[in-house]
C-alpha cells in the first residue's frame, strides 16, 4: 500500500514537472498577434451557424407534413369504417 | 392566407435563396470580421421568434375573453413556431458567442432570460400536450405570461450590464452602416415571411386535427 501510494507521488510529481502551466499574460494581446494554436477559425463556427437554421426548419415542416399525413390516414380509416357500417 | 399562400411561399424561396449573397456583399464589422455575418440569421430568428409570440399571445388573449376557437387554433400554431424561432436564435448565438466572447454561454440577463423564455414556451406546448381538459385555457394563461415576458427579454441588455451587445446596435445600424441594415432588413423580411408560411401550414393541421376529433366524437355518438 505504500509503494502504492509512494508510486502515485511520484508519478503525479513527474506529470507535474512536464505540465507546468504557461507564463501568466501580463498585459493585453491583440487577437490577431495570438498564435496560430490560440486561434479560433470564424468560417466552420459561421457555416455551422446557417446549417443548424436550414436544419430546424426543414425538420420542423417535415414534422408538420408528417403530422399531417398522420391525420389524414385517420380520416380515410374512419370514412372508411362508416361506409362499412352504413352497408 | 391560402390565395396569398403560394406567392409567398414562391417570394420567401427567391429571398432565402438570395440572402446569402446579400450577407456575403453586407460589409465586415471592424473587431469581429466574418463571424459577426452570423448576425444576419442570429438576430431575424428573434425577430420571427416574436412575431410569432406576438400573434401566440394575441390569439390567447381572445380565446380567453372571447372563447375563439379558431384564435385557439391560432395561438397553439403560433406558439411552437415561436418555440422553434428560438431555438434557431439559442443555438446560433453560441456560435457567435464563442468566437466574439471566448465561451459558449454566459449566465448574464438577456441570454438567460432567452432560455426562461424558450422553456415557457417548450412549458406552453407540453401544458398542450398532455395537460387534459381545461388545458387549452391555462395555456393560452401561459402565453400571455410569455408575450408580457418578451418584453423583459428584449429589454434586459438595456436594464442590466450584460456582455451581450445592447438593442441600440440594430436600432442605430443605419446611420453607421446603411449596407448592414439593407442585409439585415432583407433577411429579417425572409424569416417573417417564412413565418407567415409555416404558420399557414400549422394552423391547416390544427383545423384537420378538429376535423378529425369531431368525427370521432360524432362517431362515437
Amino acid at each position: 500500500m505504500g509503494k502504492f501510494a509512494t508510486l502515485i507521488c511520484v508519478y503525479l510529481f513527474t506529470v507535474d514537472l512536464f505540465a507546468q502551466a504557461p507564463p501568466g499574460q501580463g498585459q493585453f494581446l491583440p487577437v490577431e498577434q495570438l498564435p496560430p494554436t490560440e486561434q479560433l477559425p470564424a468560417a466552420p463556427l459561421l457555416i455551422v451557424a446557417y446549417a443548424i437554421v436550414w436544419v430546424i426548419a426543414m425538420a420542423y415542416i417535415w414534422s408538420i407534413w408528417r403530422r399531417l399525413g398522420k391525420v389524414e390516414h385517420d380520416m380515410r380509416q374512419l370514412e372508411k369504417r362508416q361506409s362499412q357500417r352504413t352497408r | 392566407m391560402r390565395k396569398v399562400f403560394v406567392p409567398l411561399l414562391v417570394l420567401a424561396a427567391v429571398m432565402f435563396a438570395y440572402a446569402p449573397v446579400m450577407v456575403a456583399n453586407a460589409p465586415y464589422e471592424s473587431t469581429m470580421l466574418l463571424i459577426q455575418k452570423i448576425f444576419y440569421f442570429h438576430v431575424p430568428s428573434w425577430i420571427g421568434m416574436y412575431s410569432a409570440l406576438l400573434v401566440c399571445g394575441v390569439a390567447s388573449a381572445l380565446y380567453l375573453f372571447r372563447g375563439d376557437v379558431r384564435a385557439d387554433r391560432i395561438a397553439v400554431s403560433a406558439g411552437e413556431i415561436a418555440a422553434v424561432f428560438g431555438l434557431m436564435g439559442l443555438t446560433t448565438g453560441p456560435l457567435w458567442g464563442r468566437k466574439a466572447w471566448g465561451v459558449w454561454w454566459q449566465w448574464d440577463a438577456r441570454l438567460t432570460t432567452a432560455l426562461l423564455l424558450e422553456l415557457i414556451l417548450v412549458g406552453y406546448l407540453l401544458v398542450r400536450k398532455y395537460g387534459g381538459p381545461g388545458a387549452e385555457k391555462l395555456s393560452a394563461g401561459l402565453a400571455l405570461f410569455g408575450m408580457v415576458d418578451s418584453i423583459f427579454v428584449y429589454k434586459s441588455v438595456d436594464w442590466w450590464r450584460t456582455i451581450h451587445p445592447q438593442t441600440s446596435v440594430v436600432l442605430t445600424l443605419g446611420r453607421y452602416s446603411p449596407a448592414m441594415l439593407s442585409a439585415l432588413a432583407f433577411c429579417g423580411l425572409a424569416f417573417v415571411l417564412l413565418f407567415l408560411i409555416l404558420l399557414s401550414l400549422r394552423v391547416g393541421l390544427a383545423e384537420q386535427e378538429a376535423a378529425l376529433n369531431e368525427l370521432y366524437l360524432a362517431e362515437e355518438d
